[in-house]
């Protein structure tokens, strides 16, 4: 199989045998989460700690549980304020993490780098569980996941990605992801939230919702921080949901079999209106059970590089039963 | 009588419109005599600088030395050790110590610091760099201040901007200004562009300088007061540079050595060393640089030098401070990105990087014309070398070209014709193998006369 890296900081440069390799193992771990018990002892032994430096629930819910399915021995912790403000700087906060023998670490962050920097200090695993409008490498992976397990094959597929992409990870990521899968990617929303030179990645971008979704197998919603509001970049929410907002009308002129995303939480009634957040082109509820799935795969196959590196590397694959 | 003669080098002199092979005689701190083989007496000191330049020593016109406030990241002293190390014999310091030096007693301080480099402050244009009040200008001048400036922040109010303009004239010195709308920055961490967007960094556009270079090239033609632009680091500001240059307006600008060299692609890495601000800019903006400075529109290279501690650095990018250490680096980068490629010639560099910020400050140097002080450096500017953090004199490490292969290295510094910094002879580590076949593979240097 074709994964090597003992990290996940991004999905740029990840060439598509290894998302295929990423997303064909969570193919497997998903398939554990329907037995009656979701658990099996692939990394036993093995130490995670997640780090969350910014508020976070389904994204470390759903590490924790994906953790504990493989037996990890895990702990979590989470700080409100950034490592900088409290005082102890992320430099210290690593090396205490050294020095407890921690296997991989999982973080969340405000400040994009932030788990490169980690990278560049720990021996450990790290997993960029979002660095501010960085990347979100597992929230893309899982996407993915969900739009194989729809349609089949990504390749030559129509996603547009809808809203604030300025300030994005999931977007960056997923930009990442879908172009390396060959999809043909539309970033679409107000001018304020489309950040510079984009295009240059090769994607389409425009400030046309219909044009952007009318031939559309998926359109993946991103959400409407409303801590953005006070930035300028748009003037309401009443405004933004009139021009970018998903309704059941403008669902209806979609492509019947559209596929409807959303990273969650959800602004009801602002980027997605109720109905079709709850409505059959959704997938939303599907995207988080897929979330522990594909994280699943992403620490098995950090876990697996990392042993692999490692001198006493063969004994523990041979534990692993590998 | 004290006699030093530099023999078989190569001097390069734009006051003089020199470039030849001239020794040089040097009799107790003045240039005595400029010829071809120059005899020595027993009594005279023969330095061998046989293949090396010979030129006026660097003035570096933007650097902040840290004393008094932050004595663990540079002193004046720590601060002339690094200058005389990259060959630099004089330098202008920021006003944004801390205190803030707004005040006689504060330039009368940093002026006088034992120092290996001769140092002229630039006073604080506002009190405490605060943007309202203006400060004694007329008294910092009369205690050696060089020009005004409230550097690292801009000079917010176009009024007060405005004023410090007028009154500045009146005492006869440049107000140096930092060009950048900080409403339009945004406290961005990196230029705003594809890299930017990739990186996830907060971005400030190139607009939040240029729209305040825009207004200060308008309130110099307006005022008729003398406006030294610092760090300029996009095209657009080249351009807004350039119009009113040829407009007539009494103003003159600078860049720095990692405008010239490095791009904001550099801080996809989120290596802190590549922190600055302005910040680095992209490849288009490079290129835009080194014509204005070939074409004259940029009249100086100065390092902006700015230390921080490993503590400070050792951060995530957002929350690092930006600044680079460049006393030692900016003749390497300079020769390397510009000289070495054929974008400007030797002597167009001496002239950046000692003629024009000496007249430009109106200080002492830029020139070995007989007569002049002898304040010299010499360089090898052929040599190939890796930069490493132990070969640093600076009191802190924050250098974006650790681990650069650069070509051109100081290795003497004479000031007043005292040698202040002589390469030691074992001190050659980074001289590359490979220096002789990558010299020919570009088709050698347009170097030794």
């Amino acid at each position: 199989m074709s994964w090597t890296s003992k990290h996940l900081l991004g999905l740029e440069g990840v060439t598509r045998e290894e998302i295929v390799t990423i997303l064909d193992t969570a193919a497997k771990f998903r398939e554990v989460l329907d037995r009656p018990v979701k658990k099996v002892p692939t990394l036993r032994g093995v130490t995670v700690v997640n780090l969350f430096f910014e508020p976070s629930t389904r994204t470390r819910m759903s590490f924790e549980l994906a953790e504990k399915r493989l037996s990890a021995d895990t702990l979590s912790f989470t700080a409100a304020t950034s490592s900088a403000k409290k005082g102890e700087t992320l430099r210290d906060t690593a090396r205490n993490i050294e020095a407890m023998m921690v296997d991989m670490v999982v973080i969340r962050h405000s400040a994009p780098g932030a788990p490169h920097f980690l990278a560049d200090h720990l021996d450990a695993s790290i997993i960029n569980a979002g660095d501010g409008a960085h990347e979100h490498p597992t929230q893309a992976l899982l996407d993915l996941f969900t739009m194989r397990e729809r349609m089949g094959d990504i390749e030559g597929k129509k996603v547009t990605i809808l809203g604030d992409v300025l300030h994005s990870r999931v977007a960056r990521s997923n930009v990442w992801g879908l172009t390396a899968m060959g999809a043909e990617v539309t970033l679409c929303g107000p001018a304020t939230f489309i950040p510079a030179e984009i295009e240059r990645v090769g994607v389409a971008v425009t400030t046309d919702l219909d044009a952007a979704v009318g031939d559309a197998d998926v359109v993946n919603i991103l959400r409407i921080q409303q801590e953005r509001l006070d930035g300028c970049f748009i003037p309401s929410l009443r405004e933004y949901a009139a021009l970018f907002g998903v309704t059941r009308e403008r669902v209806e002129r979609m492509r019947p079999d559209v596929v409807i995303m959303h990273p969650g939480p959800i602004n009801r009634g602002v980027e997605l209106a109720p109905d079709v957040a709850d409505g059959e082109r959704s997938v939303i509820l599907e995207q988080v059970t897929n979330g522990v799935a594909v994280r699943m795969a992403v620490i098995y196959l950090l876990s697996r590089a990392r042993a692999a590196e490692r001198v006493e590397g063969a004994e523990i694959l041979a534990e692993v039963g590998l | 009588m004290k006699k030093t003669l530099l023999r078989g080098g190569r001097l390069v002199d734009p006051a003089t419109r020199a470039d030849d092979r001239l020794d040089l005689l040097i009799v107790d701190g003045k240039v005595a005599e400029r010829a071809p083989n120059l005899p020595a007496d027993e009594s005279t000191t023969v330095l061998d600088v046989a293949g090396l330049v010979v030129c006026p020593g660097f003035v570096d016109m933007h650097v902040h030395l840290r004393e008094p406030g932050r004595e663990d990241e540079e002193t004046i002293e720590s601060g002339g050790l690094a200058a005389v190390h990259g060959g630099v014999t004089a330098m202008a310091a920021m006003p944004n110590t801390s205190p803030a030096m707004d005040t006689a007693s504060w330039v009368e301080f940093v002026r006088t610091r034992p120092c290996a480099a001769a140092v002229h402050p630039i006073a604080a244009v506002t009190v405490g760099r605060e943007g309202k009040v203006l400060t004694e200008m007329a008294e910092l001048a009369a205690a050696g201040a060089v020009a005004f400036s409230d550097d690292g922040s801009p000079v917010a109010s176009g009024h007060v901007m405005r004023m410090a303009l007028q009154y500045a004239s009146m005492v006869g010195r440049p107000i140096i200004a930092h060009c950048e709308d900080a409403d339009l920055a945004r406290g961005g961490a990196m230029h705003e562009g594809l890299a930017s967007t990739i990186a996830g960094l907060k971005p400030s556009p190139a607009a939040a300088e240029e729209v305040m270079v825009a207004r200060d090239v308008i309130l110099a033609r307006a005022t008729g007061a003398r406006l030294h632009i610092a760090h300029v680091s996009t095209g657009g500001s080249v351009e807004l540079v350039r119009r009113a240059k040829a407009d007539g307006a009494a103003v003159t600008c600078e860049t720095c050595p990692h405008y010239l060299s490095l791009t904001d692609d550099d801080v996809r890495t989120y290596d802190t060393s590549f922190k600055v601000n302005p910040p680095l800019r992209s490849a288009r903006d490079v290129e835009a640089l080194r014509e204005g400075l070939a074409d004259g529109t940029i009249d100086a290279v100065a390092s902006d030098h700015a230390p921080h501690s490993l503590e400070e650095k050792q951060v995530e990018f957002d929350a690092a401070p930006p600044g680079a250490i460049g006393l030692e680096t900016t003749l390497p980068v300079v020769v390397t990105h510009l000289v070495a490629p054929g974008i400007i010639s030797l002597s167009r560099a001496v002239e950046v990087l000692s003629v024009n910020p000496a007249a430009i400050l109106g200080v002492p140097g830029g020139t070995l014309e007989v007569g002049a002080p002898a304040d010299v450096a010499v360089f090898d500017a052929e040599r190939r070398w890796k930069v490493d953090e132990p070969w640093f004199r600076s009191r802190s490490r924050n250098s974006p070209f650790i681990g650069h292969v650069l070509c051109g290295r100081v290795t003497m510094t004479l000031r007043g014709g005292e040698v202040v910094f002589s390469e030691p002879e074992h001190d050659d580590p980074g001289d590359c193998e490979a220096r002789e076949s990558d010299a020919r593979a570009r088709g050698g240097l347009p170097v030794r006369v």
